[in-house]
């Protein structure tokens, strides 16, 4: 596959913006995708589809006015997609945040936490964090906190216990430190690795590791030499 | 009963005690049978008692969810496979079902029904596989080749489906590939039917088995409300005494059509793991039952939705996730409108089930560590990713 004519992230609005409108118009990529995977002519909207899901605002949500009235401060924005809400939180108020909803929410159960990488916005990283309250109906509520790179994020396993593999998971794949973490060290490489798998800008055929074995048959560092056909860089 | 109760012992009072002369550290794994894979756990022993236990993860680290990311939609399925690789079909299911969130497609009954059975098959495969493994590590071995016997023949009835008999890539976004071979729902029945006497058999050997019993009762005792800290899904929490599943909790598919329960255990320890896991076979025999009479009645129709050509989910994000065999499996999908993931992020229950495993092996002995490993029942492929 040629290089993705446009891998730059369709910009879902900056955490302190606040515009709901922004996302709903799905920027085309501007230059045609002439070299992408799709053999037809760029074709929009072939069938007529049933509309496709678009994001709306849930500033209103019973659960986000509650979280914004416990914690001033906290809440910079909402919006709902295919039935799930996520709260935009201020990085200061995240721990504050999050402890409120579990005990005054009871989201007691942290399912899953994890970061996203769009590599030229300001902050660069989103941390998302996925709650679940058992005694709310199995209600589900996803919270996202924009880390600058370089910057820590508060840790929240002081608050659910399970966050401490997932936070050096992201610790390790993305390189967001989590500040007041117990253990903070890589978790699925290996120690001394250098570099960030997850990052937009890690290789996708890998790095120097200095781990080459068979430096006759094999480039050093492993992965394909530079004038292999089938090394491609997708950042 | 009492006097079943295993080699629990209290955990010593304070810390200090233990540090002593005769404390040792131990390497478990990575090259151990009973560790299932390439699972590295760092015990600090006193004598033959577990003073901590710190798993070391990532040997079998492949750079999945970066692999997601260079990929279209439709490429992503048969990596989902080789997450737990034991129970392909619920992956594939659990990652078509996101896409499907996000672009907001409807399946087919049909369609529901097929991947309903593929799930359920691969949770009585994937049951048997622990059975047979995590009994082998006790020192039984005869349920081994019961449990293999019967794995055999679903094995078998998936190659007649599509072909693979462990990577399926069975699944498509919007429904299937393929519909059903000719005669084969008449397959499953046949073997779904004779599954209950054979269930029976495996109980037979282990259910009141008194080595059996000394050595999982009381073992890796983990209550609902530290499942809950921990993010532990699955049978360890139903075990607990916690009725949930995602099936029920968050239907998917015609899972709300069809009538079954939650098994669930009292004691918390492994040896209610392993009675619930017994009565999910049954209860998953009784789902493919109503599923082939189902597919009886209705023998022909759809098994795919109106899917465009190319698949490009609108800009945004969702997460879904399915009842795996090990607990909740998700995908969360950031979509930016391309052809291919902004990023893909599995939520993998094996990994997030081990992180309890320090809780559930201090103060036990050495030999029981491995009945516990067996009990969370992981899958590397999924942990490492």
């Amino acid at each position: 596959m040629a290089e993705d004519p446009k891998d730059a992230p369709a910009a879902p609005a900056a955490p302190a913006a606040g515009d709901p409108a922004a996302p709903a118009a799905p920027p085309k990529p501007a230059p045609a995708p002439a070299a992408a995977a799709a053999p037809a002519a760029p074709k929009p909207a072939a069938p007529p589809k049933a509309a496709a899901p678009a994001p709306t605002d849930a500033m209103g949500e019973p659960l986000v006015a509650a979280l914004a009235a416990a914690v001033p401060g906290s809440v910079l924005g909402a919006k709902k997609m295919v039935g799930q809400t996520t709260i935009e939180l201020a990085p200061g108020k995240l721990v504050e945040a999050c402890r409120h909803l579990k005990d005054a929410e009871t989201f007691t159960f942290l399912v899953d936490l994890t970061a996203i990488d769009w590599k030229e916005r300001v902050p660069r990283f989103d941390v998302v964090y996925w709650v679940h309250s058992f005694d709310r109906g199995n209600e589900r509520v996803r919270l996202k906190v924009g880390v600058a790179d370089g910057a820590a994020c508060p840790t929240v396993s002081g608050v659910w216990e399970t966050a401490n593999w997932m936070e050096r998971e992201v610790f390790d794949l993305f390189g967001i430190a989590f500040e007041g973490h117990p253990d903070l060290r890589r978790i699925l490489t290996w120690d001394g690795f250098q570099g960030h798998p997850l990052r937009k800008d890690f290789p996708v055929e890998g790095i120097d590791t200095g781990a080459a074995i068979y430096p006759d048959r094999y480039p050093e560092g492993g992965g394909p030499a530079p004038d292999d056909k089938n090394r491609k860089a997708v950042s | 009963m009492s006097d079943l109760v295993g080699t629990a012992g209290a955990v010593p009072e304070s810390e200090e005690t233990m540090l002593g002369l005769r404390e040792m550290e131990l390497n478990f794994g990575p090259q151990h049978p009973s560790t299932h894979g390439v699972l590295r756990i760092v015990l600090k022993v006193d004598g033959e008692r577990i003073v901590s236990a710190r798993p070391d993860v990532g040997y079998l680290h492949r750079g999945t969810e970066k692999l997601f990311e260079t990929e279209t939609y439709p490429m992503i399925i048969p990596h989902t496979d080789r997450l737990d690789y034991v129970a392909a079909a619920t992956n594939n299911h659990a990652y078509v079902l996101t896409v499907e969130k996000l672009l907001g497609l409807e399946i087919p009954k049909r369609a529901q029904y097929i991947r309903v059975v593929l799930d359920e098959m691969q949770r009585v495969s994937s049951h048997l596989l622990w059975l047979a493994t995590a009994a082998i590590d006790l020192g039984a071995i005869t349920p081994f080749f019961y449990t293999f016997r019967e794995r055999e023949v679903i094995l078998d009835l998936f190659e007649d489906y599509c072909g693979a008999r462990l990577t399926l890539n069975c699944m498509r976004v919007g429904g299937l590939q393929e519909d059903l071979t000719p005669g084969w729902v008449d397959k499953l029945r046949a073997f779904t039917e004779d599954l209950g006497a054979k269930i029976d058999e495996y109980e037979d050997l282990l259910t009141e088995n008194r080595i059996w019993k000394l050595r999982t009762i009381g073992i890796g005792i983990l209550d609902t409300k530290r499942c809950i800290e921990w993010g532990v899904t699955g049978p360890p929490l139903r075990a607990a005494g916690l009725a949930w599943d995602i099936r029920r909790a968050i239907p998917y598919e015609c899972y709300s059509e069809l009538d079954f329960e939650i098994p669930t255990g009292k004691n918390a320890d492994t040896y209610d793991r392993y009675l619930v896991r017994i009565a999910e076979l049954r209860q998953s025999r009784r789902i493919l039952l109503q599923c082939c009479d189902w597919l009886d009645k209705n023998p022909t129709g759809d098994i795919r939705g109106k899917v465009p050509r190319v698949i490009k989910p609108p800009v945004g994000d969702a997460y879904a996730s399915v009842e795996s065999p090990k607990g909740e499996l998700g995908f969360y999908l950031v979509s930016n409108g391309g052809n291919r993931p902004y990023r893909l992020r599995v939520r993998p229950p094996s990994f997030i089930n081990l992180q309890a495993l320090p809780e559930m092996a201090r103060g036990h002995m050495v030999s029981d560590l491995v009945a516990i490993i067996g009990t969370i029942d992981i899958v590397l492929g999924e942990v490492d990713r």
